[in-house]
């Protein structure tokens, strides 16, 4: 059994680092520093700590000021709060100035698990993404968090960090360099393509080992980048190999697979088939119950590209 | 102490100023008329005698800066940049048309001078806490001043950065209440009872001065005063009127996103250079 590490754990951890390398790293947080994991950075550098209590608005336009100043900031809350209570604000006096804040989100999708359907939230990447000039990162393990979260400082806007809850497998070893808006073939096969991001990048490269036991070669491609879109990754997977199904912990209206199939429609259309929470609210229980109540599990993945095999034949 | 000198020349300034919203306003067909006319003695203070910064170097790091969270005011901001020479004069009548820099709500990607990009109200509050934060963060001495509109200030955000300003002894920064008593659908205290602002301020932990918004030297000892005061942020309640210097359009809710029409643009710049009002 692999290794599990929490992505939110990475990003703590990748916090520091970077706090000791670059001064200019300031990080806020909303009354859930022990859970997002900002904690630490703030015990190691308090004065480039804030904590802003449960003002999930204020927290969003003080980042932006801060930015404004040269500072770059990472606010950190969990996903449903960050994108939804201060949609706005992101919006407003982040996105619309195009301003240098890292907007880091965890217990982001269903795997939030017992709080139930009100704190697990599915529909940030598709209220990230829509904003012009926003970058919208999903890592699908440990290492890629803290790659990420380095990626991020270096890049000069406003970018959206999802991070998980729970434990992910590792599946990433320590010399893997990620890069905003590359994508990652982590296995290669001619069938059919799973286009994953985040947690179901895991249950993809197991839905490939089921699918070649039946004789079925599966691409796997780690998106971790889903805006902007590496479309040259996707249109490599319309065109070699012919049908696609995209995995995301998400519902499948806006995020990732909306993104792929965006783009396949106008360039390259081939069979499409989403993985994802399909337009409904989540529920409590605990993360295996609900990935698997909701259809998110590596046999759903594999399901789901059989159906796209079959398509493509049409 | 505001010299007979200095009060003349601002009174000069908030003269152009008003002239330049009211031409600019009627060029552009729309915008906000009373709203922006009520903040130009605060706007006059600040750019021509309290803050420290150089038209020639918009982005110098150590300029004090200012965030107009009543972005909706936005050719008073205009009025004052253009007077203080960060744009030519000649740009105020693209206010508002395709292609122009000075988009109905401020732009700070556009325009040389602006600090923040506002117009939805209730962020600016918190965005000049940020910069507070940060220059200080920075140990820089630049000051940061911020205006509030009084209908603005039912949005939660505003009493959000209430909060973080007085917790983080944000005295660098001081904010302005434009306090005009109307918005849109009427009178503060009917549409959401905005009783006595300053007591909700002072009550937050803020240093709450008063001053009449109209009157340069009451504004000039408060923002002294404010930035003598150590250890908490100042709030001046500026007590002013909306559409001010302009009779048709003075203490007159209609006017708040009123653009005035030819013949009313001319009768107010008369009014202005005459300097009648209420």
């Amino acid at each position: 059994m692999a290794e599990k590490i929490a992505t939110r754990d990475a990003y703590g951890k990748a916090l520091v680092a970077l706090g000791a390398k670059n001064k200019d790293v300031v990080v806020l947080d909303a009354d859930l520093s022990k859970s997002t994991k900002t904690a630490k950075f703030g015990e190691t550098y308090p004065e480039r700590f804030f904590q802003m209590g449960i003002a999930e608005q204020d927290l969003m336009s003080t980042a932006a000021g801060l930015a404004t100043v040269g500072k770059i900031p990472f606010a950190s809350t969990f996903a449903i709060f960050a994108t939804g209570r201060a949609f706005e604000q992101i919006r407003n006096s982040i996105a619309y100035p195009h301003l240098n804040v890292k907007v880091a989100a965890t217990h982001a999708g269903i795997t939030v698990g017992e709080d139930g359907g009100s704190h697990q939230s599915i529909e940030d990447i598709a209220l990230m993404r829509v904003l012009p000039g926003m970058t919208v990162i999903v890592p699908a393990d440990g290492p890629e968090a803290e790659q990420a979260v380095y990626a991020a400082a270096e890049h000069d806007g406003p970018v959206y960090l999802r991070f998980g809850r729970g434990g992910v497998p590792v599946i990433h070893g320590a010399d893997y360099q990620f890069k905003i808006g590359k994508a990652e073939v982590l296995r290669d096969g001619g069938d059919v393509a799973i286009i994953a991001c985040g947690v179901m990048v895991e249950a993809a490269l197991a839905a490939a080992d089921m699918l070649a036991a039946e004789g079925i070669a599966a691409r796997v491609i780690n998106m971790a980048t889903v805006k902007p879109l590496d479309e040259g990754a996707v249109k490599a997977a319309a065109t070699q190999v012919g049908a696609i199904v995209t995995a995301e912990e998400h519902s499948v209206i806006g995020g990732l697979g909306a993104a792929v199939a965006e783009y396949v429609v106008g360039n390259c259309p081939v069979p499409v088939e989403m993985v994802g929470v399909q337009d409904v609210f989540g529920q409590s229980g605990n993360p295996a119950e609900l990935l698997k109540e909701y259809g998110l599990t590596a046999a759903d993945i594999v399901a789901a590209a059989k159906r796209a095999v079959e398509r493509k034949k049409q | 102490m505001l010299t007979c000198e200095n009060e003349k020349e601002l009174a000069l300034r908030a003269r152009n100023m008003r002239c330049h919203i009211i031409r600019m306003l009627e060029a552009a067909g729309s915008g906000h008329t009373g709203g922006s006319l009520s903040i130009v003695e605060i706007m006059a203070l600040l750019y021509f005698k309290h803050m420290n910064i150089r038209p020639q170097e918009p982005r110098w790091p150590d300029r004090d800066r200012f965030v107009l969270s009543k972005g909706h005011a936005a050719p008073g901001l205009y009025a004052a940049l253009c007077e203080a020479g960060f744009f030519p004069e000649d740009e105020l009548k693209t206010l508002r048309k395709l292609g122009t820099r000075l988009q109905g709500h401020p732009d700070c990607k556009k325009v040389p001078g602006i600090d923040m990009s506002t117009g939805s109200l209730g962020q600016g509050l918190s965005a000049a806490n940020g910069m507070a934060l940060g220059l200080r963060l920075s140990g820089k001495a630049a000051r940061v001043y911020t205006t509030l509109g009084d209908g603005e200030s039912e949005e939660g955000q505003i009493w959000e950065a209430a909060m973080t300003a007085v917790h983080y002894k944000l005295d660098n920064l001081t904010a302005f209440l434009d306090h005009n008593g109307l918005q849109i659908d009427g009178d503060v205290t009917k549409v959401k009872s905005m009783l006595n602002p300053g007591a909700r301020f002072q009550a937050f932990g803020w240093n709450v001065l008063y001053a009449d918004g109209h009157n340069l030297r009451q504004l000039d000892a408060a923002i002294e005063l404010a930035k003598q005061t150590k250890g908490v942020p100042t709030m001046i309640i500026a007590k002013t009127i909306k559409g001010k210097g302009v009779s048709f359009a003075e203490d007159k809710a209609e006017w708040h996103g009123v653009a005035p029409k030819a013949d009313e643009a001319v009768q107010a710049i008369e009014e202005i250079m005459a300097g009648g009002c209420k």
